[in-house]
């Protein structure tokens, strides 16, 4: 059945054909740009290679649970509430109460995946948009914080985290570096530029591949792989495409849901360790806004807002594009609020292309 | 041909104070085309949802290859065999046809400890069951979105056969289809009733029925007019026995069969 009235795709055509085009064009353009305005600034430099990099894998983390939720046909909008939230409870148990880091670590993380299966289940059973629900725990969570903090303390900062962590066998899985010997070599080959005086001498500006970095590229690997090479894969594609649809072929929606549900807190419950490692300390702000900025990156990665149709690497493009926007804006002396002009506008593109891709897929006129 | 395959007695569906089945009855042999004909809101698709495990009856049994059956959800009906293809649910646009065929029946191959999608099996079979049907797919992972309605309903009837279906439902299949898809799809209707698969066809249009069916059951306002077979009814009286016994609607110049 050759229909002569279906034109020939091109290969070329067709291979454009996927989420992450829009990405990767827009990774290319960014780089570009920035190599032309901020070249000389450092930014391309070891350090400065480090400093977005990091900012990126930050973005990434988040991008990547939110990436499945969103295949999956749902939102989660406490993600930034969840970073602050998982935050304050490892200062919290670990400072305050005097417990093992790692006892603090774990017990956060089981909050975290409790609080994600809690939002799933209350979108599951009342049939609500999770947009209502997860908006609801936004609030929730950030009340929560800031009072949890402030009867336990007084203060909304709690610091001395990196004290109690010291010795500890699982923090140093979240804070600190990698390959550092490596780096040292680097260094010593004349690769990487090291300090020239002060303690650390002799030891390069750059130490090692940060844990962050290492959990970001991490998850991205796991989330591409699940996603495209495994049966909870295609389920996800399913839950998100038409859950009635998959249901009637024996898919568990609900299961598939409260689990990406689940495993978008555990990323916002790594992100916050890290950031609680790395700092020091934790505050009962961080993580405002991640929610919307970790859905924009998913958005520029060729996700589409309804469900059914994405890619985790698309997401971690627009994870990168994030970061070296944000950081290339300080590098080159931008006026730092353009970010967020930036932002918006990006957002908009995104959702136009993913649009035009989205019909070129299902031959929609 | 003695004993039916299916065999459903005196199904009542009640929602709150709404009596959607008052008491239906109907059988479906191996190897044979049995139309479910009625209007719009004469309870086909409830009736083919309580066969398919969606909804429990209220009353009333469904006996299945000699056992009686209580399914609770739709899982359990497809275990025993019964396969479904609904009209807007068949298939996921922005899926790739394999995905969509194996979607719920996903076969799986071990890389070490890892269990990953068997893709190169998964492409093939899909590639072979298409062309069974009459499909040439220019690839796997063509999303179903670029294929017609007809060659859609093709694929999810495909699925269901090969998956091992004994009992295939098919819920207005051609109701939105034009002239050739809707040839296309009664031809395939009648390669899988003579691989001895019992099909039970909804569908409101006589003309469709009358090329495929064996027999033929007319709901009511959730009550069964009778059954038929082929050769003891003409189109008319069917078209009549939908609309319940009233005269339908004539206008001037109308030839009768306008529908």
């Amino acid at each position: 059945m050759s229909d002569e009235r279906v034109k020939q795709v091109s290969k070329l055509q067709r291979a454009m054909i996927r989420p992450e085009l829009g990405a990767i064009a827009g990774v290319v353009l960014v780089f570009v740009f920035f190599f032309m305005i901020a070249g000389d600034s450092g930014m391309f430099a070891p350090k400065g290679i480090q400093n977005w990099t990091v900012v990126s894998a930050q973005f990434a983390i988040i991008a990547v649970g939110a990436c499945l939720l969103m295949i999956a046909g749902e939102f989660d909008l406490s993600v930034g509430s969840m970073i602050g939230f998982a935050g304050i409870i490892i200062a919290i148990l670990s400072v305050q109460w005097g417990l093992p880091v790692w006892v603090s670590i774990i017990a956060a993380f089981i909050l975290c995946l409790a609080l994600g299966a809690l939002n799933g289940f209350l979108v599951i059973k009342t049939g609500l948009p999770s947009f209502i629900v997860t908006l609801a725990f936004l609030y929730i969570l950030r009340g929560l914080t800031i009072w949890l903090s402030i009867t336990t303390t007084q203060k909304t900062i709690i610091g001395g985290v990196k004290q109690a962590a010291e010795g500890d066998w699982l923090a140093p899985l979240f804070g600190g570096t990698i390959l550092t010997g490596l780096f040292q070599w680097f260094a010593d080959l004349g690769l990487i530029d090291t300090f020239s005086r002060g303690s650390r001498m002799g030891q390069p500006v750059v130490e090692g591949v940060p844990m962050l970095v290492v959990w970001a590229i991490g998850l991205i690997i796991f989330g591409q792989f699940v996603l495209t090479r495994t049966k909870l894969g295609n389920w996800i594609f399913a839950s998100g495409g038409d859950a009635e649809a998959a249901r009637y072929v024996g898919v568990p929606v609900r299961r598939v849901k409260i689990a990406m549900f689940m495993f978008t807190a555990f990323c916002a419950c790594v992100f916050a360790t890290s950031q609680v490692m790395e700092f020091g300390s934790a505050a009962a702000d961080r993580g405002l806004l991640k929610e919307f900025e970790a859905i924009i990156c998913v958005v520029i990665g060729g996700a589409l807002l309804t469900g059914g149709y994405g890619s985790v690497v698309g997401a971690a493009l627009g994870a990168l594009i994030f970061g070296v926007v944000q950081q290339g804006l300080f590098f080159s002396g931008a006026e730092s609020s353009l970010f967020r002009v930036f932002l918006g506008t990006i957002l908009i593109l995104a959702v136009i292309l993913n649009t035009y891709i989205r019909r070129m897929i299902t031959g929609e006129r | 041909m003695n004993t039916p395959l299916v065999q459903m007695k005196d199904i009542e569906k009640h929602f709150a104070s709404v009596i959607a089945l008052g008491g239906v009855s109907l059988d479906v042999y191996a190897g044979e085309c049995h139309c479910l004909l009625g209007d719009n809101g004469a309870g086909k698709s409830t009736f083919i949802k309580t066969m398919a495990g969606v909804h429990k009856p209220t009353k009333g049994t469904i006996t299945f290859e000699g056992q009686e059956m209580n399914f609770s959800r739709p899982r359990d009906a497809m275990d025993a065999g019964i396969a479904t293809v609904y009209q807007h649910l068949a298939m996921i646009p922005l899926m790739s046809v394999t995905r969509n065929f194996w979607m719920g029946n996903e076969p799986t191959k071990k890389i070490g400890p890892i269990s990953v999608m068997d893709f190169e099996k998964a492409n093939a079979i899909t590639m072979s069951e298409m062309k069974k049907m009459g499909i040439n797919l220019r690839e796997p992972n063509q999303a179903v979105g670029t294929l017609s309605g007809g060659e859609r309903q093709t694929v999810a009837i495909a699925r269901a056969v090969y998956f091992g279906a004994k009992l295939l439902i098919l819920d207005e299949p051609t109701s939105a289809l034009g002239v050739r898809q809707t040839a296309n799809v009664l031809a395939n209707v009648d390669r899988v009733r003579n691989q001895g698969i019992a099909v039970v066809f909804i569908t409101h249009n006589v003309r469709h029925a009358m090329a495929v069916g064996d027999r033929f059951t007319v709901l009511n306002r959730g009550k069964t007019l009778g059954t038929a077979k082929r050769g003891e009814i003409t189109p008319d009286e069917l078209q009549n026995m939908m609309a319940g016994g009233e005269e339908l609607a004539t206008f001037e110049g109308s030839s009768g069969d306008a529908v």
